[in-house]
């Protein structure tokens, strides 16, 4: 039966083989596009004012993972971004500190000096990110390597490959490889490049997938694809880690990531998680936004609600 | 920081519409009194403020309308298709850029949040008379065929003459926009009256033929009771009669007619079954039961009031469902985030009320989430029945109202058994992942519309009506054209 909820025990018995495991996926509900998108669309109408907004902001400027993933790095570079994170408005003290920064592995420890004291964490991406075609070996080497360096998430992508495949087991099996390497100091997030996954039957499979193998957050996206985080897919993604807490108890957080650029938008995912999984999730131990120019925007408005009046982005930094 | 999200109060501005304190009846291009002098209070449900104060028509300025419309008819329905088009583009197009003031305007008149004016009725108005504007130079090819021998209008095929419209307060623009679009383009020439809790729209939409240069006399707008609709059905000089409402009135509109050669469509009542079965994509699914009764609180004939749940997913759909409930925002109307307003009127109310309480004493089982009503005005929180069975009368009769009646079935035999076992047959929905089984349950229903995997869709091109007694005739699409046409 696809829709009788899985107990404890069934839920271990699902990952026993390759077999299981995609009879329990595609048991799965389906999920109807254009419902799907009208949804999130619908919730995409909220108006936020005043203090909502305010209130907004704030939680989102709380929940960002300010990134810099380039292969023009520097710890110079990484340095002024977690200067940024923990101070994100130097005319203003009152301004939250971001939840992390997001860097390689090997900026992991220079970015943790930078945000030392300041309980902003550093995530790290690893197994070969972004397109996560390496051997397991290597790809378990990167995140010790992250881990060994102080960071305090890991941001690992799953092998599209092997998923479109049908192997689920093999991706299974390496999410709870990566989970091990992680130790219990490290939150896992898993990223499933929901662009490149395609269906929203696959993202909602993908999303059980990961939870099932111990992912501590699920993230759409590397930002490095055509298509990102969505209204639509990061809907999906939060009746998803809703259902699986409401079978298991477990909570896992959310975390899109890519072409989230504007308050406007920021807000519009914070109404999602609102209405979808529920206040529980509005804190960034739950929910993250993986963004680098958002965290501006989200400043410029911050000072227009306490001034009155529109900045420039001379008036916030650029890193 | 685990504090809720509680979103600060986010009203639209009335600033946008501006309210005159009386209405006269809009004949032959002039608002005017009504002969008798009689005027009623339109208020504002969701505040019982008293909004305006409108002119009562009756038997006089019926007759003096419709003679009006007679009048008209002859140069309007001699003029090209492609003449009479222009003057409909260009109603949808004021539409359009009036749209922010006729959403106000409706969402204050009738009670219904400004989200569902804004984003559904404004748009269809408009897209309404864009449609039937299309078709007023094609009517030679809507497959009616040509007439042999012109009519004495010289149109090919013919209008049918002066058209009496009464339409329904749930939805007063649209409903109007649904009567009059194809009348015009077909080349009739119209008396419509709008339902006594709803003038306002209508009498704006007066002022939008004014101000589109549409010659007198081709629309007439007379606000009123059932006393002026039942003198515009039996006027001996209306050639058709087109009525939205309840069956008992179609009914009575039915007998009137009987017997002259007057052309009728009836919309009337419903009972839509949304079946949900168990391979459907359940949060969509869920979504679509909460569209399907809970738009326009329920004030909908073609709602989804009947819930058709396959047994096996029965529980853990309506957990689902009740989350998604306590998510409903009810309030003030004009707030952008209001998904439950007013019901219409005190009297609407009180039919709701009562209907509940008697799905109470024959034993079903009444839900509806926590939920703070304001003080004044017509409030109803949204409802659900479970155990609810075919012999229950809030499974048989049409409540009208935010109340969704759940039922169970095992079979696909049951649900179209059970979807089709009502007096009615305007709507139905069938939720499953299965394409095969969507055109299979499909062919089965006796349902004027059937939707599958969403609910309470509406388009234009798409013709709308009912089987049984939800009436007949067919509104929209090409269909829609037949019946303002001697064809």
């Amino acid at each position: 039966m696809p829709t009788t909820a899985p107990t404890a025990q069934a839920l271990v018995d699902v990952t026993a083989s390759d077999s299981t495991l995609r009879r329990f996926l595609h048991g799965l509900p389906g999920v109807d596009a254009v419902g799907l998108e009208a949804r999130a669309a619908a919730l995409g109408t909220r108006s936020i004012k005043t203090t909502a907004k305010a209130y907004a902001i704030d939680l989102a400027i709380s929940m960002v993972d300010l990134t810099t993933l380039e292969g023009a790095d520097t710890p110079g570079k990484v340095r002024a971004l977690g200067a940024k994170a923990v101070h994100p408005d130097p005319t203003d003290r009152t301004a939250p500190t971001t939840a992390a920064v997001c860097v390689y592995p090997d900026m992991v420890a220079v970015a943790k000096e930078a945000v030392a004291g300041s309980g902003v964490k550093v995530a790290s991406v690893a197994t070969a990110f972004p397109a996560g075609r390496a051997a397991l070996d290597v790809k378990l080497a990167d995140v010790r390597e992250a881990v060994a360096a102080g960071a305090d998430e890991i941001d690992m992508v799953i092998d599209r490959g092997a998923f479109l495949a049908g192997g689920y087991l093999k991706v299974y099996d390496e999410i709870t490889a990566v989970k091990e390497a992680c130790g219990t100091s490290a939150r896992l997030k898993v990223i499933f490049e929901t662009g490149e996954l395609s269906t929203y039957d696959n993202i909602r499979r993908a999303s059980w997938l990961g939870m099932l193998a111990g992912a501590d957050f699920i993230k759409t996206s590397t930002g490095k694809v055509a298509v990102n985080a969505t209204p639509a897919n990061t809907l999906l993604m939060l009746e998803a880690v809703r259902d699986f807490r409401a079978q298991t108890g477990v909570q896992v957080g959310v975390k899109p990531a890519g072409g989230i650029r504007t308050t406007k938008d920021a807000v519009k995912f914070l109404v999602l998680v609102n209405e979808t999984a529920g206040a529980d999730w509005l804190d960034n131990h739950w929910f993250r936004f993986g963004a680098s120019s958002l965290l501006n925007d989200l400043l410029m408005q911050r000072q227009k609600l306490a001034t009155g009046r529109y900045s420039g982005p001379d008036y916030v930094t650029v890193d | 920081m685990a504090s809720a999200f509680e979103y600060a109060p986010a009203p639209e501005s009335r600033s946008v519409v501006d309210i005159a304190p009386s209405y006269g009846l809009f004949i032959d291009g002039e608002f005017t009194d009504a002969a008798d002098g009689k005027v009623f209070k339109t208020v504002s449900p969701s505040t019982e403020e008293v909004l305006s104060e409108v002119a009562q028509a009756g038997e006089a300025d019926v007759d003096r309308a419709v003679r009006a419309a007679r009048k008209a008819f002859e140069k309007w329905s001699a003029l090209p298709g492609s003449e009479r088009a222009k003057y409909l583009f260009r109603i949808a197009r004021i539409i359009q850029e009036r749209s922010r003031e006729l959403a106000v305007l409706e969402t204050l008149d009738n009670g219904k949040p400004i989200k569902e004016t804004r984003d559904a009725d404004l748009p269809l108005v408009a897209a309404h008379f864009f449609y039937y504007a299309g078709w007023a130079d094609k009517l030679d090819h809507a497959g009616f065929g040509r007439r042999t021998t012109n009519g004495p209008s010289g149109a090919n095929p013919a209008p049918l003459g002066v058209a009496g419209q009464i339409i329904p307060w749930n939805f007063p623009l649209l409903m109007l926009a649904w009567k009059i679009a194809p009348a015009l383009a077909t080349g009739n020439t119209v008396v419509l009256k709008p339902a006594e809790t709803t003038p306002l729209s209508a009498l704006f939409f007066a002022d939008i033929c004014r101000q589109a240069g549409l010659p007198r006399g081709v629309v007439n707008i007379l606000p009123g009771y059932g006393d002026a609709g039942a003198a515009l059905v039996a006027h001996p000089d209306v050639n058709k009669v087109a009525f939205t409402g309840s069956t008992a009135v179609g009914k009575e509109i039915a007998r009137t007619v009987a017997g002259t050669n007057k052309k009728l469509t009836l919309e009337l009542g419903g009972k839509g079954a949304n079946i949900v079965f168990d391979d459907a994509p359940i949060d969509q699914a869920v979504e679509g039961i909460v569209t399907g009764i809970f738009f326009n609180q329920g004030q909908v004939c073609c709602a989804g009031s009947r819930l058709l749940v396959q047994e096996s997913i029965h529980d853990e759909l309506l957990d689902s469902l009740k989350r998604r409930l306590s998510t409903l925002r009810l309030g003030d109307p004009l707030d952008k985030n209001t998904d439950i307003g007013a019901i219409n009127s005190a009297e609407q109310l009180a039919r709701i009320t009562a209907l509940t309480e008697q799905g109470e004493a024959e034993g079903a089982e009444r839900w509806s989430p926590a939920c703070e009503l304001p003080g004044s005005g017509y409030w109803f929180a949204p409802t659900l029945f479970t155990n609810v069975t075919q012999a229950h009368t809030i499974a048989r009769d049409e409540i009208f109202g935010p109340v969704l009646s759940v039922l169970t079935f095992r079979t696909p035999d049951e649900a179209v058994a059970k979807a089709n076992n009502t007096q009615y047959g305007l709507s139905a929905g069938i939720w499953t992942e299965k394409g095969s089984r969507i055109l299979a349950v499909a062919g089965k229903l006796r349902a004027g519309v059937i939707w599958s995997n969403t609910f309470n869709k509406f388009d234009p091109t798409s013709p709308f009506g009912g089987y049984k007694e939800s009436g007949f005739g067919r509104e929209g699409g090409r269909h829609g054209l037949e019946a303002y046409l001697d064809v």
